[in-house]
C-alpha cells in the first residue's frame, strides 16, 4: 500500500458513510468497556450475529457470510474498534432487530424464514439509510450500519469470501494494465 | 576509548543515513551507524508481509487501545494494525505542539525508508532557482548540474522505475523501465495532453520499486504492500539495499538502541571529535569518535542533535550562529483533489496490484502560465475499477447485492494534489526544555502554520483538479479538501539549510555545517526549499555527493 492507496482505503471503506467519523480517524479517549460486548461472545449470540450477515450476504454460487465466520468476527471488531458509545447502540441495536421481529411476524429473527429475514433487513436498512441522509455529525450512529460495515468488511476480507466471492492472488508477480474482463469475472480481493 | 574510534560515524540509518554508510563503507572508512531504534533485520521482521488479509484480528484496522497509545499517528492513514512495529512509541517519544503538527516517526534500523511512497522525481532548476528568482527566503548554493550527476548514481542504485518523459520541469532519470498504465489512464493521459496542447503531462510515477531484478533484489512482485517491508526486496530501503551494500565491505558496524545526545565539539580545532550517545535499553552513556560525522536522523531529529550540541560555545547549539537553525520549517501541502467516473471500458480490468499511479507534473508558473500565487503543486493519483466497499443504491442486501459486489464496479479516476510550502523564518521547531521524554532528554516544540501562498494554492489545485478530469472526459467529478495540518505529508524539510552564506544558512553547498566543517547534513534538514516532488531522490544524491567530497577533503587533509 502507499500513501495514495492508503488514503483511499481511509476515505473508501472507513470514511464517508462508515460508522462514526471517529472511529477510524479520530478515536476516543474513554475506556473502550467490555461488559456490554461481553455477552456477544456467547455461543448464541454469535450464531445470532451469524445469521443476520448471512441475510446481508447469503451463499450464493459462493459461501455466505455466517460460513465465513461473520458471526465470530463481528463481537471482536465491536470489543475492539469501537467506542463504548457506538459498543452501547450497538448490543442494544440487536434487542431494538429483535423488537422489530417480533413485531412484524411475531417471531424472534432467527424463527423467520429466509424471506421474512430480508424483508425485515431491507426495512432496517432503508430506515438507517434514510436516518443518515439527514443525521448531524454528533448524532449517535446507527446499528444496523454497523453491523452492514462489519459484514461487508469481515465477508470480503475472510478466506471464504476473498478467495471465492473475489479473486485472490496474493503474488501476482506481475502486471497488466488492460486486462480482459467479462461480466460475471471477480473482483480482485 | 580505542574501541570507539572510527572514521565515520553516521546518525540515523533510514534513506539518508543508509546513503551515507554505504558511501562511506564502500570508500574504505570504518563507519558505525548509530539508530536510537530497534534492529530491523531485512525479510526476517516482515513477517506481517507474508500474511493473508483474514490473519489480521481486525482486518487492518484500528482498535480503541491504538488510538488511546498513538494520539498523532491516529490523526491520519499511517495508525493500523499491520505495520505498526514501523512506527515510533509516542508514549516515549513525545514532543510539544504550539500549533498542530503531525509528526509521523519511524524510530528503527532503516526508519522510514521502510514505509516511505517511494515516489522519486529529479528536481529541476526551475525549483533550484526560485528562491533567487521570487525573491524568497536565499538562495540554493547548488544547481541542477550541481546535482545531476548525483541523481544519476543514486537511481542506478536504488533502482527507480521511470518513463523518459522529455519534461524540462522534471528531468528523466536512469531509469529501469516504467510500470504501466492501465487503459483508462492511457485514455486520461493522451485527452490531458490534446486538451492543453502537450503543456500538461499525466506520466507514470516515478518510483523505487524495481522492474527488474537488481543486485541481490528480486523485481517487485504488484503485492502492493511495500510498507510491511518486502521479502522479495522489491523496493528501495536502507534495509534492502544500502546497508546489506555497506556490510558487504566488512566496514560496517550498526549500533541500535544509540540515542545521540550530543555531537562533540573541539572550540580549538573548529571540528566535531565524536559523538555522545545514551543506550535506549540501559540509559548508560558513551561516547565514540570519529574523524567524519553525518548527521542524518531525520530533519527534526538531525537538528535536535545540533541543538544539543556545543551549547558552550553557541546558546541555541552547534549551528545557532546564523540565526536559522531550527527555523523555515517545510512540508508538502495535500489532502485535497478531485475524483470522477470513467465511462464504458467495461471490458476491461487489471491484473496485479501495481504499487505506483501516476503523476501530473507541476504546471503552474512555468513558462508562460502565471498565478496569483509562487510555485506550484504536482498531482498523484490512478484509475480504478471500484470494489466491494462501493454503494449500490438499488441493491442493500441478500444475494444479488453479494454478486453485484463481488465484482468490480464502474472505473473512476481519482487525483490528490501535493503542493510547495515556501520556506519561512517563522515556521520553526525549537527545544522544548521544560518537557522530557523517556531519557529524560528535552523534547522539540512546533511553531508552523500554512502562509497566504498556500492558502491561495489551495483553492487552484481542486478547481484544476476538476477542470482537468473534466476536460479528461470524467463524470460526476467531485472535489474533495479534507484540510491539511503541517507535517501530513511527512516531508518534513529546513531548520538547517544549505546557503552561500553563514549568516543566514546552516550549511555550506557541501552540506557541511559553516561552525564545524566535519560535520555534515544531508537529509531533509538541509533543504533551503521544498520544491512540490517528493523528496527522497534528492536526499540520496545529496548524500552520496557529500560523502564524495568529505572523503576528498579528509585524503587531503582538510578535515
Amino acid at each position: 500500500m502507499n500513501r495514495r492507496e492508503a488514503i483511499n482505503r481511509v476515505a473508501w471503506i472507513f470514511g464517508g458513510t462508515i460508522i462514526g467519523g471517529q472511529l477510524f480517524l479520530e478515536g476516543c479517549t474513554r475506556p473502550a468497556s467490555t461488559t456490554d460486548v461481553a455477552g456477544l461472545f456467547e455461543k448464541d449470540q454469535m450464531d445470532f450475529l451469524g445469521d443476520i450477515a448471512d441475510t446481508i450476504l447469503p451463499a450464493t454460487s459462493s459461501p455466505g457470510a455466517k460460513e465465513a465466520g461473520v458471526g465470530e468476527f463481528i463481537p471482536v471488531m465491536i470489543r475492539d474498534c469501537y467506542t463504548e458509545e457506538d459498543q452501547k447502540i450497538f448490543v442494544e441495536g440487536l434487542n431494538k432487530l429483535e423488537e422489530s421481529a417480533n413485531k412484524k411476524y411475531q417471531k424472534n429473527f432467527q424463527q423467520l424464514s429466509a424471506e421474512e429475514r430480508t424483508a425485515l433487513l431491507v426495512e432496517i436498512d432503508a430506515e438507517q439509510n434514510e436516518y443518515y441522509a439527514t443525521k448531524k455529525e454528533e448524532e449517535p450512529n446507527h446499528y444496523f450500519r454497523m453491523i452492514k460495515q462489519i459484514t461487508l468488511l469481515g465477508f470480503f476480507t475472510s478466506e471464504l469470501g476473498a478467495t471465492k466471492a473475489l479473486r485472490y492472488n496474493p503474488i501476482p508477480g506481475r502486471y497488466d494494465g488492460d486486462y480482459p474482463y467479462k461480466k460475471g469475472d471477480k473482483a480482485w480481493a | 576509548m580505542a574501541e570507539n574510534t572510527y572514521d565515520a560515524i553516521v546518525i540515523g540509518s533510514g534513506i539518508s543515513g543508509g546513503w551515507a554508510a554505504k558511501e562511506l563503507t564502500e570508500k574504505g572508512l570504518k563507519t558505525i551507524v548509530l539508530e536510537r531504534g530497534w534492529n530491523v533485520e531485512h525479510i526476517k521482521d516482515y513477517q506481517n508481509n507474508t500474511k493473508d488479509p483474514w490473519e489480521f484480528p481486525h482486518r487492518g484496522g484500528r482498535t480503541q487501545e491504538m488510538i488511546e497509545n498513538y494520539p498523532v499517528l491516529k490523526r491520519d492513514y499511517p495508525l493500523n494494525e499491520k505495520n505498526l512495529k514501523f512506527w515510533v512509541n509516542e508514549q516515549e517519544s513525545p514532543y510539544t505542539e504550539v500549533k498542530r503538527f503531525d509528526w509521523y516517526r519511524g524510530y528503527q534500523v532503516g526508519g522510514r525508508s521502510l514505509t516511505w511512497g517511494r515516489q522519486s522525481y529529479r528536481w529541476s532548476d526551475l525549483d533550484f532557482e526560485g528562491n533567487a528568482k521570487d525573491g524568497i527566503a536565499i538562495d540554493w548554493p547548488i544547481r541542477y548540474k550541481d546535482i545531476a550527476p548525483w541523481y544519476s548514481y543514486a537511481e542506478r542504485f536504488a533502482g527507480i522505475s521511470g518513463n523518459k518523459d522529455g519534461l524540462a520541469v522534471l528531468p528523466d532519470g536512469d531509469f529501469m523501465p516504467p510500470m504501466e498504465m492501465n487503459v483508462v489512464e492511457k485514455h486520461v493521459s493522451a485527452r490531458i495532453k490534446e486538451k492543453y496542447k502537450n503543456n500538461r503531462h499525466m506520466i507514470i510515477g516515478r518510483v523505487a520499486n524495481i522492474t527488474q531484478p537488481h543486485h541481490d533484489r528480486t523485481n517487485c512482485q504488484y503485492q502492493n504492500k511495500c510498507w510491511l517491508g518486502c521479502n522479495f526486496g522489491g523496493y528501495f530501503s536502507s534495509n534492502s539495499a544500502t546497508l546489506p551494500a555497506a556490510a558487504k565491505t566488512g566496514n560496517l558496524t550498526v549500533r541500535p538502541f544509540s540515542i545521540v545526545t550530543r555531537i562533540l565539539y573541539d572550540k580549538d580545532t573548529k571540528k566535531a571529535t565524536g559523538v555522545e550517545i545514551m543506550d535506549a535499553e540501559t540509559n548508560q552513556t558513551y561516547t565514540y569518535h570519529a574523524k567524519v560525522i553525518f548527521v542524518c536522523a531525520s530533519a527534526f531529529n538531525s537538528t535536535w542533535v545540533l541543538m544539543n550540541s556545543a551549547t558552550d560555545v553557541w546558546e541555541g547549539g552547534l549551528g545557532s550562529s546564523s540565526g536559522e537553525l531550527g527555523h523555515n520549517v517545510m512540508d508538502h501541502h495535500f489532502r485535497l483533489g478531485a475524483s470522477g467516473r470513467i465511462e464504458g471500458y467495461e471490458d476491461k480490468y487489471y491484473y496485479g496490484s501495481r504499487p505506483n499511479g501516476i503523476y501530473i507534473p507541476r504546471f503552474q508558473n512555468v513558462g508562460d502560465d502565471k498565478r496569483d500565487y509562487l510555485r506550484g503543486f504536482g498531482y498523484q493519483g490512478s484509475a480504478s475499477r471500484s470494489g466491494w466497499s462501493r454503494n449500490i443504491a438499488e441493491l442493500n442486501i441478500g444475494g444479488e447485492f453479494k454478486d453485484a459486489l463481488s465484482e468490480p464496479g464502474d472505473w473512476s479516476i481519482g487525483i490528490t494534489a501535493f503542493g510547495e510550502i515556501l520556506p519561512d523564518h517563522d515556521n520553526k521547531i525549537t527545544l522544548d526544555k521544560e518537557k522530557k521524554d523517556k531519557w529524560g532528554l528535552p523534547v522539540l516544540s512546533m511553531d508552523c502554520e500554512l502562509k497566504e501562498n498556500e492558502l491561495k494554492m489551495r483553492k487552484d489545485m481542486t478547481a484544476e483538479a476538476k477542470e482537468m478530469l473534466e476536460s479528461a472526459g470524467a463524470v460526476d467529478v467531485n472535489t474533495w479538501d479534507s484540510g491539511y495540518y503541517f507535517g501530513q505529508g511527512i516531508h518534513e524539510m529546513g531548520t538547517a539549510r544549505m546557503g552561500l552564506d553563514p549568516k543566514t544558512s546552516v550549511l555550506n553547498k557541501h552540506n557541511q555545517v559553516w561552525d564545524a566543517l566535519n560535520v555534515f547534513v544531508t537529509d531533509g534538514a538541509c533543504m533551503t526549499s521544498a520544491a512540490a516532488v517528493n523528496p527522497s531522490l534528492t536526499y540520496m544524491a545529496l548524500t552520496a555527493r557529500a560523502v564524495d567530497y568529505a572523503v576528498s577533503e579528509l585524503k587531503k587533509q582538510n578535515l
